[in-house]
């Protein structure tokens, strides 16, 4: 049951996941409650694919960050400058994604839902372990954005734990005031925040339309964004953690795919991840610690 | 404020009067032409299968008929496709087509509002027509069309073991693995057939990333021809089979066309449903006032189904088995079945 080609499968699902959670930290730990991935996500698929399929994939892949972060930048400006409520602001978003690129796709392609096919990066080897029989699936012709998955996580914990900025950004999340107090700018780091988590969102939109299908096919992004969401308070706001909660909801998926028995249906196989991520918000398992100001809009000079 | 209302309302007034002259200048020159509509399944134009067949049908009815005709896609979730049923019928298209099963519920409730109207339901089954009901149900013997690309698949593997996958897991796509199973176990009847679906819901139809590793598991298992009835997610199908280099068999529509260049050698064949045909001959019969209600079957016999021959590499040597199975279909020798009950019972004559 557990193979190679299996693990393969469950990283190659779990990415867009992983990804997305990544950057939903930086947006939350900033304070600002981003739902709108599933939306951001969606705009860089189309982004991704339709940019890929006139310029390559390498372009692609840099406009489905900035169309990811274009729609993180309405978000920020709503939630973060005109202190919209953050849910209702990252619902407006999901719906505007979805219209405004099914308006692009009719007016680029005459086509309502799928671009055309697109070149996905060149495909990795690493040469020394593809020889070795077992880890061959895993490293044998992998795409390149995957490597690039997981140099997030380090990169990430690094960015949080030992830099300034990352000290900051926490802060703002923790406690806008005493931060501003600080002289820290509230703002912008909230918009920096929620940015890069739009810009990492419309990656792993990329990810799944240029590398995963070569192709955009409509409503591709099956609620990714939301999952992304459960994976990163599922891990606790931390990069390791929603690593781990991605992978064991790419697992989950990879055995449902492939695990098909008479005695558990997939469905069941499906929702261990949702289950697992109730149980932890209910508290069972160990107490999930969201920044203190999440979700509460801050204005600005109420320090003074 | 008084002078500026009545300014309105004279502006108002005019603007009202010269529509409706407008309308009634329209109205004239269309009355030669008839009105036909069509609403897309989700999935909407330019899901390379489906609905850009239906498509085809009525393009090719646009340049042989003097029609008048428009289209419209359903939002995302599709929940809005009565509503565009009614849209069209108000006004005044006289033929509605609803492309696809999920809208049955919202063709019997529109037609019975819109008695002047004629639905042609594709794919779906709507109880007690008659000739002289306001509904057509287009069906497809797709369970004959599968025989045929299973037989294929069971000729050309070498690994003895064939993959089927499946897109939302309902009867309707039941019918293709019932053919395809029994089609492939009649040109050999040790061949092993794994089978996948992707779920449980509409969005079963639109996931290639699911469609994509359930054909590299399939692989992994030892298949060697793929067939997949899944929309959208066949999409990932392909691209698995590509990647591993193995066949694939497409579906709906001649999937070898509108593969990339790297895709195409790994195209098999295509189950071809004739969804365009069965458009334009209700279009065609419609313009010539021979309208009936009730239900069509396009099966093997008149071309309703069928399957692409446009890979000549790879189909050519089975092609000639292939017309003598489809010839024994035409003429009743072989009986496909089309639920899990009627394969099970053709697979133990086979075996006995």
């Amino acid at each position: 049951m557990l193979s190679a080609e299996m693990l393969a499968s469950a990283i190659r699902l779990a990415v867009p996941v992983i990804i997305t959670a990544v950057g939903a930290i930086y947006s939350e730990r900033s304070g600002v409650i981003n739902i709108g991935l599933e939306g951001m996500m969606i705009a860089g698929c189309f982004t991704g694919a339709a940019v890929a399929f006139y310029a390559g994939p390498y372009a692609g892949i840099l406009a489905a960050v900035a169309a990811g972060a274009f729609f993180a930048l309405i978000h920020a400006v709503a939630s973060v400058h005109f202190r919209v409520d953050q849910i209702v602001s990252g619902v407006a978003i999901n719906i505007l994604a979805y219209g405004v690129v099914r308006f692009s796709s009719l007016s680029i392609f005459k086509m309502a839902t799928t671009t055309p096919h697109v070149d996905c990066l060149p495909k990795v080897t690493i040469p020394g372990l593809a020889a070795v029989p077992w880890l061959e699936p895993l490293v044998s012709k992998v795409s390149p954005l995957i490597f690039l998955a997981f140099l997030l996580i380090p990169f990430t914990a690094w960015v949080m734990n030992r830099t300034v900025f990352g000290l900051r950004l926490r802060s703002v999340g923790e406690h806008p005031l005493a931060a501003e107090t600080l002289g820290v700018n509230v703002y912008l780091m909230k918009y920096c925040g929620v940015l890069i988590s739009g810009a990492l969102a419309g990656l792993s939109g990329a990810y799944l339309s240029i590398e995963h299908t070569q192709m955009y096919v409509e409503g591709m992004t099956q609620g990714l964004g939301f999952i992304a969401l459960a994976a990163m308070i599922f891990g606790n706001w931390m990069p390791l953690g929603a690593m781990w909660a991605g992978l064991l909801f790419g697992f989950a998926q990879a055995l449902s795919l492939r695990v098909v028995t008479e005695a558990v249906p997939y469905q069941f196989i499906k929702m261990v991840p949702y289950i697992l991520t109730i149980v932890v918000l209910a508290g069972f398992v160990r107490r999930s610690r969201a920044p203190a100001a999440v979700g509460v809009p801050y204005e600005r000079g109420e320090a003074a | 404020m008084l002078r500026t209302n009545r300014i309105l309302a004279l502006v108002m007034v005019i603007v009202f009067t010269a529509s409706l002259f407008a309308l009634s200048g329209c109205q004239k020159e269309e009355a030669v032409k008839n009105k036909i509509g069509l609403v897309f399944d989700i999935g909407g134009r330019g899901d390379l299968s489906f609905n850009d067949s239906a498509y085809a049908g009525l393009e090719r009815a646009m340049a042989d008929f003097d029609i008048e005709a428009t289209y419209l896609e359903p939002g995302e979730g599709g929940e809005n496709r009565e509503e565009l049923l009614r849209t069209l019928a108000e006004e005044g298209y006289e033929l509605i087509f609803a492309v696809g099963f999920l809208f049955t519920d919202a063709v019997i409730s529109a037609a019975a509002d819109f008695p002047e109207s004629k639905f042609a339901l594709i794919d779906g089954y709507v109880p007690d027509l008659t000739a002289d009901s306001n509904i057509v149900c287009l069906g497809f013997a797709e369970h004959e069309g599968s025989f045929l690309v299973g037989a294929a698949a069971a000729l050309k593997s070498e690994t003895g073991k064939i993959g089927f996958v499946g897109g939302m897991n309902i009867p309707l796509i039941q019918k293709f693995e019932a053919g395809y199973r029994a089609g492939a176990a009649y040109v050999n009847p040790d061949i092993e057939v794994v089978v996948n679906y992707i779920g449980s819901t509409g969005e079963a139809f639109k996931n290639p990333q699911a469609g994509r590793e359930l054909a590299l598991a399939q692989c992994d298992q030892g298949c060697d021809v793929i067939y997949h009835a899944s929309g959208a997610s066949g999409i990932g199908v392909i691209a698995a089979c590509a990647e591993r280099e193995t066949w694939v068999i497409g579906v709906d529509s001649d999937q070898y066309l509108t593969a990339s260049d790297e895709e195409k050698p790994f195209v098999l064949t295509s189950m071809l449903k004739r969804v365009d045909v069965s458009v334009y001959e209700t279009i065609k019969a419609f313009v010539e006032g021979n309208y009936e209600g009730g239900y069509k079957t396009f099966d093997l016999s008149v071309d309703g189904v069928g399957y692409s021959v446009s890979n000549e590499a790879a189909i050519a040597d089975i092609q000639d088995q292939l017309e003598e199975i489809k010839a024994e279909i035409v003429d009743g020798t072989v009986v496909v079945p089309t639920n899990y009950e009627e394969l099970d019972a053709f697979l133990a004559e086979l075996g006995g």
